[in-house]
């Protein structure tokens, strides 16, 4: 051992001047990154108070939407004509998003699991393009694809109307990508090994796809059809080209039409109302996937951060 | 790699029929689509109300309408104007949406501990709000007697409103990096997070200080996110018109989307929007591809 002491970085520069030690702060490796904890909290609250304050509107007992003058239910029940449950415009576009957002989720979700195994477990030709096929809904602008499916339900399957019935086509065709990508994700974690133990035990191809795999699969297939109905209820731009009339609007469709036209709180109302809806479906989603991961498997993380570092 | 050839004890038809409804759909339903466009492009006009009629046959296709767009946006006229103006409103936006992104998806992948959860939480949270409702809530805090003018009216640094909503493509690109931030830094995290820890641990031992780290270790390797995640924004923002109608619907502000939307529900520019769309779908086509392959490797490199 030598005689002299090992002095650290760190205390050298506790005894030295300011300079020396800003520069010792910044050398620690196990400093706080100050800064980034307040631009980091910054933006969340840029990110989310405009919205927080938008839904407080809706609570106003006056009539602005920008001077909160007390709490009330005034402009969601009581108004007799332009209350969120009294305004036929506002009952009938909550409808719509509503009855769009079941359907779409029951129609697409079996289709996308489908897709989703198939394409995990079929080997050789045709693979990739299929694969390719189901990944380009989701890069494809939906100005795009809301063009395409205008022109083709006006020009060529002139039996679909426009208004419910194409946009309910239109909501699943962007929807089934996203059931895929998440139940194929959970498919990869899960593997072979458990279908091929049953199958060592005697059960069949079927049997072992039926009694073991579909359940195990059963909380992604449950996470992709809340997913599906929250970007339902979220979209704008395939509900407005596929819009037959005002009676197919949703209320993207309804915010988009009157956000500017003098806007009233109870407008804020039927947008909280759906944010409400959206974010109840994709916290019911998270729910079930972290209680599930907890039983099957110690990742060391939570349902979260698997949740955040998905990739599309 | 595990059984190459087959699924496991099933026959390849087995999962092909699984696979089929979706294929059938997404024919059906989104390449055939593609197709109108290109029908309704190169169709023939109505001779009494001259609106689009699409021709299926590519043999007869007429290419007048189409190339006259290509004109106009090429060699300098009104769609030009916009196309230059979209690109220069989405440069900015998705620049600054890096700018922002960055710092955000660094520190939760890498610093955030206790309160990691919490932040994805509100990280995630403005993907499942409606953008439509995101912008309304901006229109309220814009409005003449809406907060933002009210506060910087409180603190003098204007003496009336300032009309925000009208015409000013500060508010409009502000709207866009608002809209888009969200869908930038989510993708941005999940690459840095991915980064092996040891990496940079390996850097700190060898001496290097932590600025240096950062640039010569994390920043190149999160280079694949940045790109990925910033072609994830530059997609929805290049077909986005909804922002532009709703933060200033004013003709000085109008991007590319607007004159598509405008022209296709007109009685007589179905043609002409249809043809906007297949340039700018050409022109996005790069960004897709790019992404598509990206994405398609990682996918193989998990499968694996």
């Amino acid at each position: 051992m030598s005689e002299a002491t090992v002095s650290t970085p760190a205390l050298v520069d506790q005894t030295g001047s300011l300079a020396a030690r800003f520069r010792g702060w910044l050398a620690n490796p196990w400093a706080r990154p100050r800064l980034l904890v307040v631009f980091t909290w910054a933006y969340m609250a840029w990110s989310i108070v405009p919205v927080i304050f938008a839904v407080m509107m809706s609570f106003n007992s006056g009539r602005s939407t920008v001077a909160f003058q007390g709490f009330s239910l005034y402009w969601w029940f009581e108004d007799p004509d332009v209350a969120v449950f009294t305004n036929p415009d506002f009952v009938n576009a909550i409808t719509q998003t509503l009855k769009l957002a079941a359907g779409d989720m029951l129609i697409a979700t079996p289709i996308g699991v489908a897709l989703a195994l198939g394409l995990a477990r079929w080997r050789g030709r045709g693979r990739g393009s299929a694969n390719f096929l189901m990944l380009f809904p989701l890069v494809t602008p939906e100005i795009v694809m809301g063009t395409a499916l205008f022109l083709v339900f006006t020009n060529l399957y002139d039996s679909v109307s426009l208004g419910t019935p194409a946009q309910l086509l239109g909501h699943v065709t962007f929807s089934i990508s996203y059931v895929v990508i998440v139940v194929r994700g959970r498919l990869f974690a899960i593997g072979r090994e458990y279908e091929e133990a049953a199958m060592d035990l005697g059960a069949s191809p079927v049997g072992a796809l039926r009694r073991v795999l579909l359940p195990l699969l059963g909380p992604a297939i449950f996470a992709s059809a809340m997913i599906v109905f929250a970007i339902s209820i979220d979209d704008f731009v395939i509900s407005t080209f596929l819009l037959g009339g005002q009676e197919s609007n949703t209320v993207p469709v309804l915010i988009y039409q009157q956000a500017r036209g003098g806007p009233r709180p109870s407008l804020n109302g039927v947008a909280s109302l759906m944010l409400f809806g959206s974010l109840i479906a994709i916290g019911l989603a998270l729910l079930v996937q972290g209680r599930f991961m907890r039983r099957r498997e110690a990742t060391g993380r939570s349902a979260v951060e698997e949740f955040a570092r998905f990739e599309l | 790699m595990r059984d190459q050839g087959k699924g496991v004890g099933l026959p390849a038809w087995f999962w092909q029929a699984f696979a089929t409804p979706g294929i059938v759909w997404l024919l059906a339903l989104f390449i055939v689509p593609f197709f109108a466009i290109l029908a309704i492009s190169m169709g023939t006009r109505d001779p009494i109300f001259l609106s689009a009629v699409p021709v299926w046959n590519p043999l007869e296709w007429d290419t007048q309408t189409f190339s006259g767009v290509g004109r106009d946006i090429f060699l300098g006229g009104s769609h030009q104007v916009v196309f230059l103006r979209t690109l220069l409103y989405v440069g900015i936006a998705s620049t600054m949406s890096l700018v922002i992104g960055y710092p955000v998806a660094y520190f939760i992948a890498r610093h955030a501990s206790r309160t990691k959860v919490i932040l994805l939480i509100l990280l995630i949270a403005p993907f499942w709000i409606s953008y439509l409702m995101r912008m309304l809530a901006w229109v309220n805090l814009l409005e003449d007697r809406g907060l933002v003018n009210e506060i910087l009216q409180k603190i003098g640094l204007i003496n009336g409103p300032i009309n925000w909503l009208n015409g000013r493509p500060s508010t409009v690109v502000l709207g866009l990096v608002y809209g888009y931030v969200p869908f930038l830094i989510l993708p941005l995290y999940a690459a840095i997070d991915r980064i092996d820890q040891s990496m940079i641990e390996a850097s700190r031992d060898l001496g290097a200080s932590p600025a240096r780290t950062f640039l010569r270790v994390t920043l190149p390797l999160s280079r694949q996110g940045i790109l990925a995640a910033t072609v994830i924004i530059l997609l929805p923002m290049f077909g986005d018109y909804y922002t532009q109608d709703l933060l200033s619907a004013n003709p000085r502000t109008s991007m590319f989307a607007n004159a598509i939307s405008r022209l296709l529900f007109s009685r007589t520019g179905g043609a002409e929007g249809a043809s906007l769309v297949i340039y700018l779908s050409l022109f996005l086509v790069v960004l897709m591809a790019y992404y598509l392959v990206s994405t398609a490797r990682a996918a193989r490199e998990y499968e694996r």
